[in-house]
């Protein structure tokens, strides 16, 4: 069953009035901007908190390097079509060492080109609160997130020292060795997401649609060849499949899925009738049963 | 408002571990198809030190523990929140709250958004403490519904005298508490009788399966007159001024005659402005941005309600309080007082009583401890228009913020105002307050000395003064000892005695500050966010604080009153 526009709009306010609370009770906010639908639907729900004034959010892409291409496309479209201020950070320093999702595994590869570079960001330009787009269904250790959640110094997460979040009165005060991160659509879920895409109408991203694209098969993940980084096997050619993508990040560590869903109205179809876990089709996750966990604990978004 | 029902319903649910909440939740979510399938094959192969399911069958428990931590013990120890869609279309958020009595802060977290609760009871071991502090907790923090699932029934044959006999054991505190809102509901969460689906094995049992019970809530609440916005944020755009919000209670129309408090000042609202256009009405729960005619002053943390009917603000209420850091509440201490959007520092001025939440017995209590709830009476730096908790949650509802850690240590549901704040009516005096140190020729000022004892607060201040006296400039002393011999004398040395005391030595230094003296105050005054509340009396540029940092060891040779040689330096 599709979300009802009744929850829709009732997840939408709250929404809202969440990230109305992030640009009043902070100096210097930033919107993580992952280009995925998440952080898409974010950036809508911004443009409605605040209109008709201006977003007062800074964007900051964590550049991992491997990207797929069309993201980046779509995000400076994106920033040129709605007037927004973007900072795209990389982790220089692990982009110089040779750091690759190849190189020296993909745990080391996520620790140090995104969850490092993001420590770094945050450090560079004093941001003292950042806007996520996690929701608590995607996860278990999700699930326990607040809406505001302090990170001690060195951006750790520490579980049990988790403030206690009553009604919808939230304590944004932090000390100056603190940093908040927000997270406005915690209580929603994947079909709400596209529900509401479809509802508004919003531009995502083409990775979402499917589209013939040039994929190998690593187990039983399909991972497209996005550029000649990727190494392939002795013998092994990428083959045309109609695929789409039901989360975004770097291409290497992002399975596609077979689909047919070439419209909007498509993918809302079969996204409703998916049984799987969105990630299911990220690498990282599976690794092992904690990882998540202890990602961010370590400072990970 | 009116009789739409609203798309989200709050579930929160209640049992310890063993009386088997994951495994009814878990069920729950997987009848109801709420559970992605690899997350379903995981908990097929997963299993937990001395589990005893079969390899390859479902273990529901493992669907909503979380954190490594958590499944390492086999405990819940956070509330987690789940989402699943109830069959006609709604949403039903459960939020998943632990049993153990240390983690009480989280049961009234989860709480304190839910509209319906499920309190666990396990029917082979009998109602239990726990059982009546979830019930007492529910009904202190406004739950509107709740469903007591009587569990593990398989286990004692589904018979009707072990049902009826828990619930006839639980009346009393049901009748004590005034619970108008609740049922009972036989269940086996292990193997899945009247949870989504009745079954035969309870043929006396005539009420729903616990899907079918929540399912049937409406929230009765009836509607308000009362409406109220909390001001987010001002938006500024061109030519564009407005107060963005959230409708927390009832409505506001286009063309509604309303008042900003707690400043009172009265105005229209021209329009009712969304990123999808003006607004006729805003009902409940939506967000907005009002454009107010005329455009007066309003700032983030103020309310705007219709002027026909609207919050006097107070700066005194009754109100329950639940405790929830280690350290322990301070009488006296001054916290951040939060609502909505709006902060004022506040402190509590009486501990009424401590609620035993076991037996609803009220015990006398000189402060409150972590997991403890009492009443209270809470005093506020500046009037703020809060209302009763029980006719709106969350118009009533207050957290409260340690100054100095930021932590979160406590929540306040309001009882009701105190009448005291309304029948004093502060009185303005035809001198300005500049004018009499003019008169002296002098610039009237406050200098805080703060330091160990022993430091030399008292020989500085009297040099000070000395020199002041000779120069012509009108000035006072205010020394902690002399003070702790009159004016102070009740006080002893405790947290709470400590911040009262400062308390008092600053109203005292802002009077005379007020009669144009310079003021010189020499206090011990070890509490940072005690000597911040003081400064908070003073105009900007009045308040002058000054450490007198001698070392420890050279304070303790001097030693004027003893002190460091009987205590050794350990204490003060």
């Amino acid at each position: 069953m599709r979300s009802s526009p009744q929850i829709l709009r009732a997840l939408e306010n709250e929404s809202i009035e969440i990230l109305r609370e992030t640009a009043a009770a902070f100096k210097n906010p930033v919107l993580l901007y992952s280009i995925g639908k998440d952080s898409t639907v974010i950036l809508h729900l911004a443009r409605k908190a605040f209109h008709p004034a201006p977003i007062p959010f800074t964007l900051l892409h964590v550049d991992s390097t491997w990207n797929f291409r069309e993201m980046i496309t779509f995000r400076d479209e994106v920033v040129k079509m709605h007037n927004l201020k973007l900072i795209a950070h990389i982790n220089e320093e692990g982009l110089k060492a040779g750091i690759t999702p190849f190189s020296h595994g993909i745990s080391e590869y996520i620790r140090v080109m995104n969850t490092v570079s993001l420590k770094q960001a945050f450090d560079k330009y004093g941001f003292d609160a950042a806007i996520g787009g996690s929701r608590r269904d995607e996860e278990r250790s999700r699930a326990k997130e607040r809406i505001f959640s302090v990170r001690e110094s060195g951006h750790r997460w520490d579980p049990r020292a988790q403030r206690p979040e009553l009604w919808r009165t939230y304590n944004t005060k932090i000390r100056p060795e603190q940093t908040m991160r927000v997270f406005p659509i915690s209580d929603w879920t994947e079909l709400d997401i596209w529900s509401y895409i479809h509802l508004e109408n919003i531009y995502v991203n083409p990775l979402y649609f499917a589209k013939e694209r040039p994929v190998v098969k690593r187990g039983n993940q399909l991972i497209m060849v996005d550029d000649d980084r990727y190494p392939l096997r002795d013998g092994e050619t990428p083959e045309m499949k109609m695929v789409r993508f039901r989360t975004l990040g770097c291409y290497p560590l992002t399975a596609g899925v077979e689909s047919n869903a070439k419209t909007l109205e498509e993918v809302v179809e079969e996204v409703m009738g998916v049984k799987l876990s969105e990630r299911a089709t990220r690498l990282i996750d599976g690794e092992n049963e904690d990882s998540m966990e202890k990602k961010k604990r370590e400072g990970y978004f | 408002m009116s009789n739409e029902l609203a798309p989200i319903v709050r579930l929160l649910t209640c049992g310890s571990v063993d009386d088997g909440k994951s495994t009814l939740i878990g069920r729950l979510l997987v009848e109801t198809d709420s559970v992605p399938h690899d997350t379903l094959d995981a908990t097929k192969k997963t299993r937990r030190p001395g589990s005893i399911i079969p390899a390859g069958e479902i273990d529901f428990s493992l669907l909503t523990d979380g954190l490594e931590a958590e499944r390492e013990q086999g405990i819940t120890i956070d509330v987690a929140y789940r989402s699943m869609s109830l069959l006609d279309g709604r949403r039903l958020i459960i939020a998943d709250a632990p049993g153990h009595e240390q983690y009480t802060r989280n049961m009234a977290v989860a709480a304190s958004r839910s509209d319906i609760a499920l309190v666990l009871v396990d029917a082979t071991r009998g109602i239990r403490p726990q059982t009546l502090r979830h019930l007492t907790i529910c009904s202190l923090m406004g739950v509107k519904k709740v469903i007591v699932v009587i569990n593990k029934l398989d286990a004692m044959g589904f018979d009707k005298k072990v049902y009826d006999s828990l619930i006839n054991e639980l009346q009393p505190t049901i009748n004590r508490l005034e619970m108008k809102s609740i049922s009972f509901i036989p269940v086996s969460a292990l193997e899945g009788d009247n949870v989504t689906y009745r079954t035969d094995r309870t043929k006396w049992y005539e009420g729903g399966s616990l899907l079918e019970e929540i399912q049937a809530w409406r929230d009765t609440e009836s509607a308000t007159d009362h409406s109220r916005m909390c001001v987010q944020l001002i938006s500024r755009a061109d030519n564009f001024r407005g107060v963005s919000g959230t409708i927390s209670q009832g409505e506001f129309k286009a063309g509604d005659e309303v008042v900003v408090l707690p400043s009172e000042r009265k105005a229209k609202i021209a329009r009712l402005v969304t990123f999808d256009g003006d607004l006729e009405i805003a009902p409940t729960g939506k967000a907005i941005t009002m454009v107010l005619e005329p455009d007066i002053d309003a700032t983030r943390g103020d309310f705007i309600e219709r002027s026909s009917d609207y919050t006097k603000p107070a700066d005194r209420f009754s109100s329950h309080l639940v405790w929830f850091d280690e350290e322990e509440l301070i009488h006296s201490r001054s916290y951040y007082l939060v609502n909505g959007s709006s902060m004022v520092p506040a402190s509590i001025t009486a501990i009424r009583h401590k609620l035993n939440i076991n037996n609803g017995d009220h015990e006398s209590a000189r402060t409150l401890h972590m997991n403890e709830i009492g009443v209270v009476e809470i005093a506020t730096d500046s009037a703020i228009p809060l209302t009763k908790y029980a006719d709106n949650r969350n118009s009533g509802n207050f957290v409260l913020v340690d100054r100095v850690t930021l932590r979160t240590v406590g929540a306040g549901m309001i009882v009701h105002a105190l009448r005291r704040a309304t029948n004093i009516t502060k009185h303005n005096y035809e001198i300005a307050k500049g004018a009499r140190a003019q008169q002296k020729g002098q610039r009237a000022k406050l200098i805080w000395l703060t330091g160990l004892s022993g430091s030399g607060k008292s020989t500085i201040a009297n040099a000070l003064e000395t020199r002041l006296f000779a120069s012509g400039i009108h000035s006072y002393i205010l020394d902690g000892d002399n003070l702790r011999l009159g004016l102070n004398k009740d006080l002893g040395f405790t947290k709470e005695d400590r911040a009262e005391n400062v308390r008092r030595v600053a109203e005292v230094g802002k009077l005379m500050v007020d009669a144009g003296l310079v003021v010189i105050v020499a206090l011990v005054s070890p509490f940072k966010v005690d000597r911040d509340h003081a400064r908070e009396l003073f105009e900007n540029g009045e308040f002058v604080e000054v450490w007198v940092k001698t070392p420890a060891e050279v304070c303790a040779q001097r030693d004027p009153k003893g002190l460091y040689k009987n205590w050794c330096g350990t204490r003060v």
